[in-house]
């Protein structure tokens, strides 16, 4: 019991990670709440559920192609409709909110309001330290660990990754140094709409894909956020695990837990919050009049 | 007082077209039912459009004038809902009277909510009061036998036996409601100083405390509109519809009123009412067109992403600047067809 929680808790708060830190980059670089970010891990989920399920695909050029294609959208998305809102806060969160419903609809059009699961991409069985884990959920916490070292290596030492840390510290003197922050966000936006294109295809077997899929995971994915730190990428990453593990116990311990486990998870939230008004690791916006 | 009347509308609403429109507005308003005939369904849909203004606007006062980003608003419609629907179901009381009770549990339930509320600000804000209708509709699952679970409750009266009546009822109290926020919210009205407290809190809070206003109780006071008004909308909500479900605590619920807010243009009290009107009137609209009705999400969707790519304030406010022009010298607002300003004669352009 205490084992297989343990274990659940891994592959849920990795995948809650990957989401998360798509969504704290956005914030970070560009003060945008991107409320359409989970819409893009759906999308994820049907374009690996088309290529492996329609077309046939093996497991490693379809999350490729998943990966590529969701950055794509991401760009996309940003180029032609949020950059022209970038100035207007709550602009950036209706239109964000009217895309993902969009996407949503698009979704029902062209698949039908059904369940989808892809093929899963691995079988058997890992014996560790008496505990029997799937390799499947083994596949997901290792990517999710190399998929971090990659993200700290392209933020910290590349020159991509300055410019991007500039954007996020002052977005006026990173332009005044010849950064075209429009860019740079473009391009986060796109870093973040990969990862939740990996979170889906690595769940696509686990997680159940429908067109309405998006909202269950956004609440969760912004508490997880909120709880971390806006804007802070080691935040966000504990959070996930924590969040994760939080959910299971209400799950499993608490009467009434699958009404109650939301709550409980709020709960939590809104006690660190009064605590720690900045979230766990957040940056303090009182400096910025936010 | 006739007179004084008479020539407030000839000087203060006639030269101006936003007022004149508005005026022009809620007199049609009042007169519909004339024209459609007693029972038909335009004053079904027009009373949920007129309890969408309420709720619409209520989030407007909280979250455009003071600057309180909720996303959770519909905690307030819901607990209204909820409030009145237990006591009809429980105790048997009538609309009239749980109404107003409904609309005090919500706002008791906003004045409990606002103080971890109080300690944060900008995004955290909004992201935390995006969590308690998903505490408060977690909470009524869990106490099945008396909240009827996700069936929710039902056969709940109506407010009024005849559907004019209750056309009428809802509308009058939508007229005041708005009335009073709109009131509340005036930052160059000489009686009440909210509107310019809200507007400096919005703009500058360090700032605002520092000139000594209690920026705190101003803030749990704009928690205390926003909660009263949105019960207000809530239980006649559940009166209308008969039901009171966790639906109406769901997230969907919480960004409505924001999609609509913001398509018609925050910190305006017009904006969310145009934005009510256009939205949920299009979307009833559309159900009877042929071809669009069963992707019409799809098209609303499409209209609202490409109406705020081009008027990211708002439909309201674009509209009201393309016939609407500030005097600069006095303040005064003067048709935008004007060269000269009607008070002061100062040059428009």
């Amino acid at each position: 019991m205490i084992a297989s929680i343990l274990v659940q808790t891994l592959v849920n708060g990795s995948v809650y990670a990957l989401l998360a830190a798509g969504l704290t980059l956005v914030f970070g670089v560009g003060r945008l709440l991107n409320l359409a970010h989970t819409v893009f891990f759906v999308l994820g989920g049907y374009i690996m559920y088309s290529l492996t399920r329609t077309l046939g695909w093996g497991p490693i050029p379809s999350i490729a192609v998943t990966v590529v294609g969701a950055a794509l959208l991401g760009v996309l998305a940003y180029r032609f409709i949020i950059d022209r809102v970038r100035h207007h806060p709550q602009a950036v969160l209706l239109i964000t909110v009217a895309l993902a419903m969009f996407i949503q609809e698009i979704l029902y059009w062209g698949f039908g309001d059904y369940y989808r699961t892809s093929p899963s991409l691995m079988s058997g069985v890992t014996v560790i330290l008496g505990i029997h884990v799937s390799n499947e959920y083994l596949l997901i916490i290792g990517v999710m660990v190399v998929v971090m070292i990659i993200l700290w290596l392209l933020l910290a030492k590349t020159k991509l990754g300055t410019a991007i840390r500039a954007t996020a510290n002052d977005a006026e003197i990173a332009s005044l140094m010849g950064i075209s922050v429009s860019r740079t966000l473009m391009i986060t936006m796109g870093i973040a709409t990969a990862l939740a294109g990996l979170a889906a295809s690595l769940v696509g077997s686990l997680w159940i894909t429908y067109p309405v899929a998006w909202m269950e995971p956004l609440t969760t994915v912004l508490i997880i956020v909120v709880l971390g730190g806006l804007g802070s990428l080691k935040g966000s990453i504990i959070a996930a695990y924590l969040m994760a593990l939080a959910e299971l116990l209400a799950y499993n311990f608490v009467p009434n837990g699958n009404f109650l486990a939301k709550p409980f998870m709020l709960l939590f939230l809104i006690i660190v919050l009064v605590v720690r008004p900045g979230g766990l690791f957040g940056i303090i916006l009182e400096e910025e009049r936010l | 007082m006739l007179k004084r009347l008479v020539s407030n509308f000839r000087w203060g609403v006639v030269p101006v077209p936003g007022r004149l429109i508005a005026v022009i507005f809620f007199v049609s308003l009042f007169i519909l039912p004339l024209i459609f005939g007693s029972s038909s369904y335009a004053l079904f849909i027009l009373s949920f459009a007129n309890i969408f203004v309420i709720f619409a606007v209520s989030w407007d006062v909280l979250s455009g004038y003071t600057g309180q980003v909720n996303f959770g608003h519909a905690l307030f419609f819901g607990a209204g809902a909820y409030g009145s629907a237990l006591l009809n179901r429980y105790l048997g009381w009538q609309p009239a009277v749980t109404i107003p009770l409904g609309a005090l549990i919500a706002t008791l339930i906003g004045v409990v909510t606002c103080f971890p509320a109080l300690r944060l600000r900008g995004p955290y804000l909004s992201l935390l009061t995006m969590a308690f209708p998903l505490i408060l509709a977690g909470i009524l699952m869990s106490f099945q036998g008396v909240t009827g679970g996700s069936y929710g409750i039902y056969g709940i009266p109506p407010i009024a036996d005849s559907r004019v009546a209750q056309y009428y009822i809802i509308l009058i109290v939508m007229t005041v409601s708005v009335l009073i926020m709109w009131k509340l919210t005036d930052a160059r009205s000489r009686y009440v100083r909210t509107g310019l407290i809200f507007h400096a809190i919005r703009e500058d809070e360090i700032t605002a405390r520092a000139t000594g206003i209690n920026t705190i109780n101003y803030k749990i006071l704009a928690f205390v509109i926003g909660g009263f008004f949105g019960g207000i909308a809530g239980a006649m909500y559940a009166h209308v519809l008969s039901i009171a479900n966790p639906y109406l605590l769901a997230l969907t619920m919480s960004f409505q009123v924001i999609i609509w807010t913001v398509f018609g243009g925050m910190v305006s009290i017009y904006g969310p009412v145009v934005g009510v009107y256009t939205l949920f009137l299009l979307m009833d609209r559309l159900r009877d067109v042929p071809v669009i009705a069963t992707h019409r999400f799809l098209v609303l969707s499409a209209i609202v992403i490409v109406i705020l790519m081009f008027m990211p304030e708002g439909i309201a406010v674009w509209i009201r600047d393309k016939i609407e022009r500030e005097c600069p010298r006095c303040k005064l607002t003067n048709g935008a067809w004007r060269k000269e300003c009607r008070a002061c004669g100062a040059h428009l352009h």
